[in-house]
């Protein structure tokens, strides 16, 4: 089976995000960047589905030329083949860049195929925009489920578990479909030795689109009010530990 | 002119985040002169007409199909979207949930109208034509954007816990929809559920002790799981935990993981890095307990002790139990 799947290059914040003097951007000036957190793990679940059934992934993104970094990080770990659709800003609104994917995912059909599925993050980590994947799959005609914890082929038929607050949903999906997967659905692997030397030498094929600019517009970004917070400390080491029952006492949850 | 109100239900059963959108919808529509409507979706959430009229809403849409008894994003999807058309409502307001998202992004994209999701606030000088300021969250609310919602009609969902619920009861007319639904939405329903067994989640929980990359192990997780027992509370993670295969994710605190609002989080070897926080800074009250005194977490936390949560944690039990006699 041959499996696509999308993936977005977004900073790796550690304790607090800034934002650039301008407000228009994060300031990735001593930040590294990675694969989206739902996305790594859809690129683990489509590496493991082809270990169990056979075929090959191939992984998509659309965003600068340095998101090669994420796409070979992608390979590292098992994707066979990379697409990198350059945009020269860092990314583009929802609706232009599902017009821009689904025209590749289209092209790319036409040459070689059918994808049997087509794997997103369940929302990014950075724009947490909750809709490229559903209007990609809608313009392709495929079936889509979002916020998969589980995702296995029974015949041709996607099986997707997913939570909510009643209890574990099960979907069956018809292939050729599309699925929007959530972190904790598997435990992405570290790449091996081989896979390193694969990502070095893997050649990743360019495929310039484009998509009419959407009605989302970003105006600026603000930091939220900070938390002001005059930190209590109870004490140091086990001899706290007094301390703290009294605090829980007093907070009512230790009766 | 109208802003329409999305209605989440589960199988008839209201979502309480659908209360808050209500409230919103009933509070941007005063300020536009504009009316509060509500869509439901299916015939077995009918009677949910009268929670939207107690809201406010004075016109229910009751979007029918004989397929529409279970939750299914792109039936729903497709059935809101027919209503929309219909209706052509100023704005549109979903849930802030996995749902809520879901089904104003099918909308979004039947219509090809923009949609932003997580907002925490709309523009109050707002009327009409113009296109729609919002603010919303991005990084899972740990950054804020001001953007604008430019399109005949605005869709959007509004971030879970922004609004409290506040009734205004209102008389309400039900307008039956009937609505065509073909082959190519009816593929991801539900078709089978395990229901949740009733206990403690980490997202229900009065008590989450949580640990992070400074408990080491999986095994030195065994104290966090006594205390977590001594309090009736659960054990929570980081993400650091989780990518160490410690703890499942199940258990993950953040931005990715479980958002909780506890009593009291008790951060055990946790740094606090910000997608973590995002999960955790709903909770009333946050203990840390931390080698590093300077650490994130210690500095937004409103209480910490400082130390090795090797020994603090076993100590804090044994207190306990001490004083339980």
């Amino acid at each position: 089976m041959n499996i696509l799947v999308c993936v977005k290059r977004v900073p790796a914040p550690g304790a607090r995000i800034n934002i650039t003097e301008d407000g228009l951007a994060v300031d990735t000036a001593f930040l590294g960047f990675t694969v989206s957190p739902h996305e790594e793990c859809a690129v683990e679940q489509a590496v493991q589905l082809i270990e169990k059934h056979g075929g090959e992934v191939t992984v998509l993104t659309l965003g600068p030329v340095e998101a090669e970094e994420q796409l070979r990080t992608a390979v590292s770990v098992g994707a066979a083949k990379a697409v990198l659709v350059p945009i020269s800003e860092s990314d583009w609104d929802p609706q232009r860049t599902a017009q821009a994917i689904a025209s590749v995912i289209t092209d790319l059909e036409n040459a070689n195929g059918k994808f049997d599925l087509v794997l997103f993050g369940n929302e990014s980590a950075d724009s947490c925009g909750y809709q490229v994947g559903i209007r990609v799959a809608l313009k392709l005609g495929r079936p889509m489920v979002n916020g998969a914890k589980g995702l296995d082929i029974e015949g041709n038929v996607a099986k997707v578990r997913r939570e909510s607050d009643a209890g574990q949903e099960i979907y069956m999906l018809p292939m050729p479909s599309a699925v929007g997967v959530k972190e904790g659905i598997n435990l992405p692997r570290y790449p091996t030795m081989k896979g390193r030397l694969a990502s070095k030498k893997v050649e990743i094929s360019r495929t310039e689109s484009t998509g009419s600019v959407g009605g989302l517009k970003m105006i600026q970004l603000q930091r939220p009010p900070e938390r002001v917070s005059n930190t209590q400390i109870l004490g140091t080491g086990p001899e706290a530990a007094s301390a703290v029952v009294d605090l829980l006492e007093e907070l009512g949850v230790f009766k | 002119m109208s802003v329409l109100a999305v209605i989440e239900h589960d199988r008839g059963t209201i979502a309480s985040a659908s209360l808050g959108v209500l409230t919103a919808a009933r509070n941007l529509a005063t300020q536009m002169g504009a009316s509060l409507e509500a869509v439901t979706v299916g015939a077995n959430a009918d009677s949910l007409a009268t929670v939207a009229a107690q809201y406010g809403a004075t016109v229910v849409h009751q979007a029918h199909h004989a397929a529409l008894t279970d939750f299914g994003p792109e039936a729903w999807g497709e059935a809101v979207a027919q209503v929309v058309k219909k209706i052509s409502p100023q704005v549109v307001i979903g849930t802030g949930t996995e749902r809520g998202h879901e089904v104003i992004a099918q909308v979004a994209a039947r219509l090809d109208l923009p949609a932003s999701m997580n907002c925490t606030e709309f523009d109050s000088s707002f009327t009409e034509i113009q296109p729609l300021k919002v603010v919303r969250a991005r990084w899972g609310g740990s950054l804020l954007e001001q953007a604008e919602v430019d399109a005949p009609i605005k869709l959007v969902t509004l971030a879970n816990h922004t609004v409290e619920a506040v009734e205004s009861p209102a008389s309400a007319a039900n307008m039956v929809h009937e609505v065509e639904l073909n082959d190519s939405v009816m593929h991801s329903f539900v078709q089978d559920r395990v229901e949740r067994v009733a206990g403690v989640t980490l997202a229900t929980a009065p008590v989450v002790v949580s640990g992070g990359r400074g408990v080491g192990s999986a095994e030195a997780f065994a104290p966090l799981e006594e205390l977590a027992g001594l309090l009736g509370g659960v054990v929570g993670c980081s993400r650091a935990v989780t990518n160490n295969g410690w703890r499942n994710h199940t258990d993950q605190v953040g931005q990715t993981g479980t958002r909780i609002a506890p009593d009291i989080y008790i951060a055990c070897g946790i740094s606090g890095a910000i997608q973590h926080w995002v999960g955790a800074m709903a909770s009333k009250n946050i203990l840390a307990i931390n080698t590093d005194k300077e650490a994130n977490i210690v500095t937004k936390a409103g209480y910490a002790v400082i130390g090795d949560l090797h020994k603090i944690v076993p100590a804090i039990s044994e207190e306990i139990r001490r004083r339980r006699g």
